[in-house]
């Protein structure tokens, strides 16, 4: 019990410092590699969430997909963007940054409000659940379970999802292309 | 035990990086990063509530699904990127001022 828990408050621990790294950082390549580190993090709180199919799908399609995917923008985006930052400002917090600062803030300190006052441990179905045993067990076959939900109940929003997909695959391919006549 | 509130302060602090690098970024790869981030923020938290479902498993589902719907937002951003890149040779997105007839 106690060994979950340390390693979840690690993998928080990760995963929020590296994104503040990611924040943070002049060296924009830099940033990007962090991110994978943030994203492995995440996926090993989702894998403490009982949701280890999420966390494979999150390995294979954030840091195997959408990452090279920012990486080639990077390269086909020319080489000044990889180190005119550091040119900019040599001070961690400028005065530019200020109102985002501000604003990020401002937006914790309501989001922890909220979650505080909401005490999401004591709603009434989560206390149902956790009473009647269908919270998720270490134990159960969850893979299995996603698999026939999602050819049950959940086959509209898979068979939207699909479409949307060739969608953004025929929009992609549309808007990088060259362009012949103006 | 893991209690809920645990996770959702860890997804309210992605949340709020996100933020900070969507308004505060001065290149548009660094802003679509911070969208990632809120992205996965609200993932977190559909996860952790889904621990309590484990027959209808919404939360997981739902988790799923976002993740594909961000990877196809992300390969059409890039697609976008790169064309603002080949007309205005930046990705600033506050010298990205002009519409396409304007020639000035």
């Amino acid at each position: 019990m106690t060994m979950i828990k340390l390693l979840f408050y690690a993998m928080a621990f990760i995963a929020l410092a590296s994104a503040l790294f990611v924040a943070a950082s002049k060296s924009l390549v830099r940033s990007v590699f962090m991110f994978f580190i943030t994203l492995f993090a995440l996926a090993g709180l989702y894998v403490l969430a009982m949701a280890d199919f999420v966390a494979i799908t999150q390995v294979v399609i954030y840091v195997g997909g959408i990452l090279v995917l920012i990486l080639f923008a990077f390269m086909l985006s020319g080489r000044e963007n990889l180190n005119y930052v550091t040119s900019v400002q040599n001070k961690f917090i400028s005065v530019g940054k200020f109102p985002a600062i501000l604003l990020a803030v401002a937006f914790l300190i309501v989001l922890i409000n909220v979650v505080i006052k909401m005490d999401a441990d004591n709603l009434s179905w989560i206390k149902n659940a956790v009473a009647q045993k269908t919270e998720i067990q270490p134990d159960s076959n969850m893979t299995e379970n996603i698999g026939v939900n999602l050819m049950t109940y959940y086959l509209l929003p898979f068979e939207a999802i699909s479409i949307l997909l060739m969608i953004a695959l025929i929009g992609a391919a549309h808007l990088s292309r060259k362009e012949e006549t103006a | 035990m893991i209690t809920l509130t645990d996770y959702l302060l860890v997804g309210a602090g992605l949340f709020c990086i996100g933020i900070y690098m969507v308004v505060s970024k001065s290149n548009a790869i660094q802003v679509l990063i911070g969208i990632e981030l809120m992205l996965n923020a609200a993932v977190l938290n559909l996860v952790a509530f889904g621990k309590y479902d484990r027959f209808g498993n919404g939360g997981q589902m739902f988790a799923l699904f976002a993740i594909v719907l961000a990877a196809a937002t992300t390969a059409v951003a890039l697609a976008i990127i790169l064309n603002v890149y080949k007309r205005y040779r930046t990705i600033d997105p506050g010298k990205v001022d002009n519409l396409k007839e304007w020639e000035g």
